[in-house]
């Protein structure tokens, strides 16, 4: 208790005196950045999932052939969560003696819950967003069923026993994604109408559908309610479970926030350790004078632990106050972007903002502050005396242990942090390595050359850890700004790169072999450029390595999924441009004679699958085997056919199997599909570009929001700058006051101090810049999956500008020593 | 710590004391064989050249270091075998220090500089106690100032004023007027005495002035880390 009230009276002095300032700033700094990126993710996040949902047009979906049983809709009441329903089934449109097969979609008042509807008025007209469905009576249906029947909005159409006006032109429906296996064009109508129509009898096969959307954390509860009580043949989709391109989409985007805010962590991190030292050492004295008076070591540690607990706490509550109000600033620029304010935060970030100060600050003071007291109270008659120095590798230890886990947390994803880790590691020894050649380089050098010349170099050979530290700190902050302009250029180009202006807008499913030469010839007729025309075959997987393989041996959620259902197949001589082999080898040559598999690495790895197992596929009844000689990476983003697993022609070919392809439809060439419709009855036509665009939205949102992530990260590095030279501040203080008393003039002072820090900038920047670019490298390649071109411009801008930055601040700092009369820096203590 | 209220028992004995360290071309013996006893009350100037020992013997009495041979009592308990902190537990509240550089502590006003061994020392109301000190040393006016605002001699009284504030049985000066003019010295010498006298504490006083050293008790001349005479 004692030790506490002594603890609070030093606070009191701790912040009067402004020992603690720097910092106490640093800290503050950090844990705002740390938290203003953590609030601010968390809610692009949640809006990004919300738009995300529109694909679903809710956050959850249950789906099944009969009607849904009523107790889920009671849950999600209870819940206060909101329901709508849909109704699809497949029928026909008559329009005076014309027929056309379509894709009925009736739905409740409250559809869609999530999104919006685009419809046209008329086919010239520009597309209104709508948040209801029509009413009674009324029909919504696509441009492609106008296109068929020759239909105008205004005509009278039947479906089955009812007559609808047709009211408008459904332009997008952004749950129409999701249905995957369409007959024909969609129509919308009220979900009253259905007794109507007569169409919905006990026997109909009708996909029954129960939306449901709300609060985020309700809609989990509900989630977790109704996983366990599923009824057989009841699908629970949610947004992990929709598409894998938007899934792609949504991991990329958070990861790049992840990495963005976890580089703001790598120079909050360096600020810390360099501000760290001079506190400490300033303690030295305290501890040796209070040791004289009586103080045991464990009481100079626990008050210094309490102070500085209590300085984290502070410090960390206000940088999460201070996160709180930028992310707000935040947020409200962007709101526009998101097309209305973003969802609030949730609390995590504080808890985030707690942790990241207490593991920054302990992780980076706790060493120097274990050996303060041990300072030997004989300090008071001899100044030389210092407290035994901490292990270096101590030091190095902790600090990197702390890195790594607020790296883990930041990240969410241990390849990533791994990677950044390894990169920050290999910079660190490096630049430790440097500090050391330097100083024994120097010192010969020292006493050769002008007067000037001598003064700066001496500057980094007087105090070798104190160079190593300042080298160390500047080259971590300079790696972790570099890092992020590689990320906001390179990598977020290389995203925005993976799905091309022209990139495929429209899949043709259920394309039959005796349809392939003729489309083949339609595609050319009217010039669209389409990716190849693949097989496909539905199979289920039975066997791996003549194990039987069922749902219940996964624990992973998606790995169940998969094991359930069947499987989309192909065969294929040529691998497809796109993939990248990563395990094995393509079949050549008479390879393509054996009985072969090629499989998706995610997919391989949910599922076990390795080189050279054996899997078994049960294909409409009749089992296939073959071995696994290649494993590929597929960009699912790409909009081009993909498969989980691909065949040689050898195993597959005589299999009865449909076709896939994938083709860009320009603007203003509808007429087309109207045209490929009419040709090919039995082909169905799948509109991807809606949620094409959500991607592109997606990609566009995640760019911005890591553009102005980078700002604190800015921030952050400016304050890592003013601690990194701060740090020599109390040697240049002296220095400063010994060569003017000599009679140094101002300008030599300044020539010196410049001399100094545009070394150090420079070899820091060196380094830096090409640990960045290696990290950067193995990030695209290894977490993204991206190609890294090198650009030589973040290796000249980064040593230049590390060697004029730093070597700026330095003469700035020294700028008012320079001015100062000597006698009186002497008197200010 | 049990017999440290025995009139008969010094407060500080040395015994046959050696102190070596290990330097660049062998060890180092900087002090040989010396013996003292400051009994309760008393005051001793410790006199010797430059590089004597004079700073190291005063370090070890005050239990600061280790002897590398003989004993040394503080308050009538051996300091043999105590290690760092029991050493520092036997000092607590009952020895100030005055140095010849001040060591006040830079970030603290003369106040809290003063209040620091009484907390330590755990007493309620610290600012009491440091305040009336101050005010002995004619510096109540000046509590909230920091020591780079104040002079050397200013400095050296709140030094004066910490060393006393916790009513130490012993105090130890290293050249407290080392730093200062004749003037100002003398004046410090002045309320050094007066301050010890009022408390009726040990002081151990080490010393180039051969007029301070007069007006001790006793004296010891020490030499090459040898104790040559005492008077
Ligand atoms: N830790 C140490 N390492 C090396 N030499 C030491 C150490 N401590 C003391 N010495 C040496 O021991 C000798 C005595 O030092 P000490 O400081 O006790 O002298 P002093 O009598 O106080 O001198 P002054 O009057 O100049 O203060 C000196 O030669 C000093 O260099
Ligand atoms: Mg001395």
């Amino acid at each position: 208790m004692s030790q506490f009230i002594l603890a609070l009276r030093f606070f009191r002095r701790d912040f009067r005196s402004g020992e603690l300032r720097l910092l106490v700033l640093a800290l503050i700094i950090a844990v705002a950045a740390v938290s203003a990126v953590g609030f601010f993710t968390n809610r692009v996040e949640q809006a990004m999932t919300l738009q995300a949902n529109q694909v679903l047009a809710a956050d959850l979906v249950l789906s099944s052939n009969n009607p849904i049983p009523a107790s889920f809709e009671q849950q999600a009441d209870m819940l206060d969560l909101n329901v709508a329903h849909t109704l699809s089934f497949p029928s026909v449109i008559v329009h005076q003696d014309q027929t056309q097969l379509v894709e009925v979609k009736a739905v409740s008042k409250n559809y869609p819950l999530r999104g919006d509807l685009r419809v046209r008025p008329f086919a010239s007209a520009n597309e209104e967003v709508v948040k209801h469905p029509p009413a009674p009576g009324h029909l919504w249906g696509e441009a492609r069923l106008m296109a068929a029947l020759n239909l105008q909005p205004g005509a009278q159409i039947s479906l089955g026993e009812s007559v609808f006006l047709l009211e408008k032109i459904l332009s997008r429906d952004f749950a129409l994604g999701n249905s995957f296996f369409r007959l024909g064009p969609e129509v919308l109508i009220a979900l009253e109408d259905i007794p109507k129509t007569g169409l919905v009898t006990p026997a109909s096969r009708v996909r029954h559908r129960l939306l449901i959307a709300g609060n985020q954390e309700q809609v989990k509860t509900f989630q977790g309610w109704a996983t366990t009580r599923l009824p057989q043949g009841v699908r629970l989709e949610h947004l992990s479970s929709a598409r894998p391109e938007l899934r792609g989409a949504l991991d990329r985007g958070s990861r790049f926030l992840g990495l963005a805010a976890l580089v703001a962590v790598l120079v909050a991190g360096a600020t810390v350790a360099l501000s760290t030292r001079q506190f400490v050492e300033r303690q030295s004295d305290t501890s040796a004078i209070m040791r004289c008076l009586g103080a045991s070591q464990s009481l100079i540690f626990n008050v210094l632990i309490i102070r500085l607990s209590l300085l984290c706490l502070i410090a960390s509550l206000l940088g999460i106050a201070g996160g709180w109000l930028a992310q707000y600033f935040l947020a409200d620029l962007l709101s526009d972007w998101f097309g209305g304010a973003l969802p609030p935060p949730s609390l995590w970030p504080i808890l985030t903002g707690l942790g990241t100060g207490f593991i920054t600050l302990l992780g980076f003071t706790l060493p120097p502050a274990l050996r303060l007291g041990a300072v030997p109270p004989l300090r008071v008659l001899r100044r030389d005396l210092d407290a035994p120095p901490a292990s270096t590798w101590l030091l190095v230890l902790l600090g990197i242990g702390a890195m790594a886990l607020l790296m883990y947390l930041q990240a969410g994803d241990s390849t990533l942090a791994g990677w950044v880790l390894l990169g920050t590691l290999t910079t660190v020894g490096l630049l430790l390595l440097t500090a050391w050649l330097l100083v024994r380089m120097l010192s010969p050098l020292r006493h050769r050359g002008g007067a000037l010349w001598r003064q700066g170099l001496s500057g980094l050979a007087r105090n070798p850890s104190m160079t190593a530290l300042q080298l160390t700190g500047f080259g971590l902050g300079i790696l972790a700004m570099l890092l992020l302009t590689i990320i906001r250029t390179d990598l977020l180009d290389a995203w925005q790169k993976t799905i091309p202006e022209q990139a495929p807008n429209h899949f043709l499913i259920n394309i039959q072999p005796s349809d392939v030469d003729n489309l083949g010839a339609f595609f050319q007729a009217q010039a669209i450029e389409q990716a190849g025309i693949y097989p496909m075959l539905r199979a289920r997987l039975t066997h791996i390595n003549d194990q039987p393989v069922s749902p219940d041996q996964y624990q992973d959620e998606r790995a169940q999924r998969l094991v359930s259902r069947e499987f989309n197949l192909s065969w294929s001589a040529q691998m497809q441009t796109e993939n990248k082999i990563v395990a094995g080898s393509w079949w050549g040559g008479t390879n393509q004679q054996r009985a072969l598999f090629s499989v998706e690495v995610d997919i391989a790895n949910t599922l076990g699958i390795s080189l050279g197992d054996q899997l078994a596929f049960n294909l409409a009844g009749v089992p296939i085997k073959a071995t696994v000689s290649n494993l590929r990476r597929v960009h699912w983003d790409s909009f081009q056919p993909n498969f989980f697993v691909i065949g040689t022609p050898a195993l597959l070919k005589e299999h009865p199997a449909n076709f896939i392809t994938s083709f860009y439809l320009p603007p203003g060439k509808e007429t087309a599909l109207a045209a490929l419709v009419r040709q090919f009855p039995s082909i169905t036509i799948i509109d991807v570009s809606a949620i094409m665009q959500q991607i592109r939205e997606i990609m566009q949102r995640g760019s911005l929001a890591v553009e102005y992530v980078f700002l604190f990260t800015l921030a952050a590095g400016i304050l890592m700058l003013y601690a990194g030279i701060q740090a020599s501040r109390e040697y240049r203080r002296q220095e400063a006051i010994v060569l003017r008393t000599l009679g140094m003039q101002r300008n030599g002072l300044l020539t010196a101090a410049a001399i100094e820090f545009v070394l150090l900038g420079l070899l820091a920047g060196t380094l830096a810049t090409l640990c960045a670019n290696v990290t950067g490298w193995f990030i695209a390649t290894e977490v993204f999956g991206f190609q890294y071109n090198l650009n030589p411009w973040t290796i000249v801008a980064g040593i230049l500008g590390s060697g004029i930055a730093i070597g700026l601040a330095g003469m700035l700092a020294t700028w008012p020593l320079s001015i100062k009369p000597p006698l009186r820096m002497l008197q200010n203590g | 710590m049990t017999t440290d209220d025995n009139p008969e028992q010094p407060v500080v004995k040395a015994s046959n004391i050696t102190k070596q360290l290990p330097g660049p071309d062998g060890v180092l013996t900087i002090l040989d064989g010396i013996s003292l006893q400051l009994a309760e009350g008393e005051v001793t100037a410790i006199l010797g050249a430059s590089g004597s020992g004079k700073s190291t013997l005063l370090g070890l009495l005050a239990g600061l270091d280790e002897v590398t041979r003989g004993e040394i009592e503080l308050f009538g308990q051996s300091l043999a075998g105590l290690n760092e902190d029991s050493r520092a537990a036997l000092r607590a509240g009952k020895v100030g220090f005055v140095f010849q550089s001040f060591q006040l502590l830079p970030g603290m006003t003369a106040l809290e500089n003063v209040m620091l061994p009484l907390e330590l020392a755990g007493i309620r109301n610290p600012a009491i106690g440091a305040t009336e000190a101050l005010e002995q040393v004619e510096l109540g006016d000046r509590l909230y100032h920091y020591p780079g605002q104040l002079s050397g001699g200013e400095q050296q009284r709140v030094a004066i004023a910490r060393a006393f504030a916790s009513q130490p049985k012993v105090l130890f000066a290293d050249e407290p007027t080392g730093s200062l003019d004749q003037a100002t010295g003398s004046r410090i010498i002045d309320l050094l005495f007066q301050m010890r006298e009022q408390t009726g504490a040990a002081l151990l006083l080490v010393t180039h002035d051969e007029r301070l050293a007069a007006r001790c008790d006793h004296r010891l001349l020490i030499e090459q880390g040898r104790l040559e005479q005492t008077s």
